[in-house]
């Protein structure tokens, strides 16, 4: 039993973390896909439709793995957690049916028509096939944000007699006060991805002096994009996320940010620590005092609960991971708000494509926002444990009541392989276009 | 109102059948016929340009599935793990296959990812059949074995193959010979249907021979049908009970055998297009008819124990069935429009576009 829910985790952490590779470039991209587009209506300059194709193409090399690799997680409910989808179906269904029905269609269908159809439709037209890819994406974030949400905190439900969560306000669903401050963080750490691939790119091209008016034009947008997206995410959306969490999970509060004793009055605020599981303390801690406690409600002796409250059931499993994800999310939030800055400000200096080493940093910086995307999730599937419904369903309850581990770990096994092959050709694929640029010659 | 869901799902699977069917048919075809390169490409393309967006189908009716009936997703899709999770492997490598082609001009590179194309089609397509013929022929729901349930009643797991591979065991395995049967008349129907669109769709130098095909697996189309209505009949003599009583449900076999009689007559007409809509016919007669004989039942219990899982056991409540409603009308709709305007994009002969790639 226990390996099983083990080896259903597992498997479920795998190929939600390949799969969201894609989806946060994707999202974001987009936008800045109609930007560009958006510029050359306006002032009809070749190279800002032409970044916007460009672009497209890498989004579409990423849908189509979001694709491949997202049917999966839709089957997986059945699949492995037969129980959860039996006894939450009925409303997690709802928003999960939404999805495929208004933002996968749309983002496809779309997709199709601005690849090949801007001779057919004219530039208008074309603009309003990006502006609908652009939308598709988002509603398939929203609609994914909403199913989370429910699971986080669940809203406008009843429980039968024999355990079934089955819905009673529809509205309610949208209406989660979890749902919005979660979607906003979520698109705003998206953007802040994808303008870190646009302005990686642009710095490439600089650098290795090809298609040099592109990348400067890639590395400028990136980086006002990015500075905007970075500030974004840490205030509001993070911010009002934590308050949420504070609010409605206050033991997965105390587990993130390393409380492992209630102060008498105002809280610290950990920056660096090791969580010690055995003497229940954070070892080599770095931290200041009070400012948890100013941050969250906005009065220096408030007391917030540390996990010596909570009983050990109602605490997270995974502590330190949970610890260390949102601490890592935080901390590389922090250095992008620094490294964006500077590269705005040298921008705005008119000196930003003379200093190599900063250049060199931003075209580097490339995996970090992917780390911190990640690591953002597992904060929230990790703080949710053990509960796959927030105080309701335990994640062992959710589990397929008839599949075996063997089978699953056959089956995990497979998938790892899979997407080796599959991450390596999308590396190719990616590479390529790169490669070619913007304007590739024999078209 | 469970009736409804049933058949809007059922709906959008058929859709899902006959459009990413003749992905499949064109993959089968590919495998075995193409020979020369410019036939692979174009072929390739044939199936390449469409398989995402028909895809959207598959994914828009697992959702409703997951929303409407929660227990029957819970109770099949772990009960089928193994089965699943491997066509889940082959939907990837089909389209990966399809994508990667074009990417690079060497003939080996190509080769693989036709390969890849070719079988995971050729094997989707089976496995496909096999799913069919796993739901009208019932599982062994529960588990029961030697007189006790070891699952609770609406569940069940069943391995890929007992070693019997008889469908009447106690606990008949996914594949047996007359789930065999199903997959490959399944393989025969999309290979008739992704001839008549690779006909349809391209100038490919193999079309000639396309068209004596479709006339040949027509042929055999029909004599597998008759064998394995009477295998069929063999296994549960019950089969065709729910056409006596309900006779108005004749109108899917009949429907089944006006695309079978049409595309034997294939050499009559010259017609191409027709002979699409005949393959397409031949689809959803079939998929309609089997799931027809067992209405209402979705899947059949091989024990006298455990009761069988019916749209009305596996539904959520009155009050979700009905405010999804909502949506999914202005999703239906917004679905046939986004489809509409995709065909008319990409109307004609796939080697007379000009999509500069």
């Amino acid at each position: 039993m226990e390996d099983m829910i083990f080896y259903d985790r597992l498997q479920f952490a795998f190929t939600i973390t390949f799969h969201y590779i894609f989806p946060q470039l994707t999202m974001g991209l987009s936008l800045i896909i109609v930007y560009f587009k958006w510029k050359y209506l306006r002032n009809k300059t070749e190279k800002y439709n032409d970044a916007a194709k460009f672009f497209m193409k890498i989004f579409a090399i990423n849908f189509t793995m979001g694709v491949v690799t997202g049917i999966p997680m839709e089957f997986q409910f059945g699949t492995n957690w037969a129980k959860f989808s039996e006894l939450t179906g009925g409303i997690i269904g709802q928003t999960l049916a939404m999805e495929g029905m208004f933002s996968f269609f749309l983002e496809s269908s779309f997709l199709a028509l601005f690849l090949f159809g801007e001779k057919l439709m004219g530039q208008k037209l074309h603009f309003l096939t990006g502006f609908l890819v652009f939308l598709g994406s988002w509603a398939s974030g929203y609609f994914i944000l909403a199913t989370n949400a429910w699971m986080q905190h669940p809203v406008g439900y009843e429980i039968l007699d024999n355990g079934k969560f089955v819905l009673t306000h529809f509205s309610e669903l949208f209406k989660n006060p979890w749902l919005l401050p979660a979607f906003l963080h979520n698109q705003a750490a998206s953007l802040v991805t994808s303008s870190f691939v646009v302005a990686s790119i642009g710095t490439f091209y600089v650098l290795r002096k090809k298609h040099i008016e592109f990348g400067k034009l890639f590395l400028k947008t990136g980086v006002i994009f990015g500075l905007i997206s970075t500030l974004a995410v840490a205030f509001p959306t993070g911010d009002w996320n934590a308050k949420n969490v504070a609010k409605y999970q206050p033991a997965t509060f105390a587990a993130m940010e390393g409380i492992f004793e209630t102060e008498h009055a105002g809280s610290e605020i950990v920056l660096v620590g090791q969580p010690n599981m055995v003497e229940k303390k954070l070892d080599n801690k770095i931290a200041v005092p009070n400012v948890l406690s100013f941050l969250t409600y906005q009065e220096w002796d408030k007391q917030i609960l540390g996990m010596d409250k909570f009983k050990k059931e109602e605490l997270p499993d995974n502590i330190p991971a949970l610890y260390y994800s949102y601490h890592i999310m935080v901390g590389l939030g922090t250095i992008f708000i620094g490294i964006m800055a500077l590269a705005v400000f040298f921008l705005w200096r008119k000196k930003l494509f003379t200093i190599k080493p900063l250049l060199w940093t931003i075209m580097f910086l490339v995996p970090f926002p992917y780390i911190a995307n990640i690591t953002g999730w597992y904060v929230a599937e990790l703080g949710r444990q053990p509960y796959l419904v927030y105080g309701l369903l335990r994640t062992k309850e959710g589990i397929s009541p008839t599949v075996s581990s063997g089978n699953t770990l056959f089956t995990l096994l497979g998938f790892v392989a899979l997407y080796m092959l599959l991450g390596l050709l999308f590396l190719v694929l990616v590479g390529k276009t790169i490669h070619q640029g913007p304007k590739p010659q024999n078209h | 109102m469970e009736i409804f869901w049933y058949l809007l799902i059922t709906l959008v699977l058929i859709i899902f059948f006959i459009l990413d069917g003749y992905d499949f048919g064109t993959g089968i075809i590919h495998l075995f016929l193409a020979k020369k390169e410019k036939d692979k490409e174009v072929i390739a393309k044939a199936a390449g340009l469409f398989w995402d967006s028909n895809e959207v189908w598959f994914v828009a009716a697992g959702g409703m599935l997951f929303m409407a009936f929660p227990t029957y997703y819970a109770s099949v899709f772990s009960g089928f793990y193994l089965p699943l999770i491997i066509v889940l492997w082959l939907i990837i490598f089909r389209a990966i296959g399809l994508e990667l082609r074009a990417q690079f001009p060497y003939e080996m590179w190509k080769n693989i990812w036709d390969k890849a194309f070719g079988v995971s089609s050729l094997l989707l397509a089976l496995f496909f059949g096999i799913a069919l013929g796993n739901i009208v022929r019932g599982v062994n729901l529960g588990g029961f074995e030697n007189g006790v349930s070891a699952y609770e009643a609406h569940y069940f797991f069943l391995p890929l193959w007992n070693s019997s591979f008889s469908p009447l065991a106690e606990n008949p395995g996914v594949i047996d010979w007359f789930t065999i049967i199903i997959g490959i008349i399944s393989v025969v129907t999309l290979s008739l249907h992704g001839a008549n669109w690779i006909i349809l769709k391209t100038n490919a130098s193999i079309n000639q021979q396309l068209k004596k095909l479709v006339f040949k697996l027509s042929i055999v189309q029909a004599i597998l049908t008759f064998f394995s209505l009477f295998i069929w009949f063999k296994v549960n003599p019950n089969c065709f009970n729910n056409f006596l009583d309900k006779p108005y449900l004749v109108v899917f076999p009949l429907i089944y055998f006006t695309g079978l009689v049409g595309l034997i007559l294939v050499k009559k007409h010259q017609n191409f297009s027709r002979n699409f809509i005949f393959s397409s016919l031949l689809i959803f007669g079939g998929i309609a008819s089997s799931l027809a004989s067992i209405f209402p039942v979705i899947l059949p219990s091989t024990n006298n124990v455990n009761a069988p899982l019916t749209i009305y056991n596996t539904s959520t409540t009155n009050y979700g069935l009905s405010v999804a409603l909502n949506w999914a009308i202005v999703g239906i709709i917004l679905m046939i429009a986004y489809f509409i305007i995709q065909k008319r994009l990409r109307k004609g002969k796939i080697d007379e576009m000009d999509y500069g790639h």
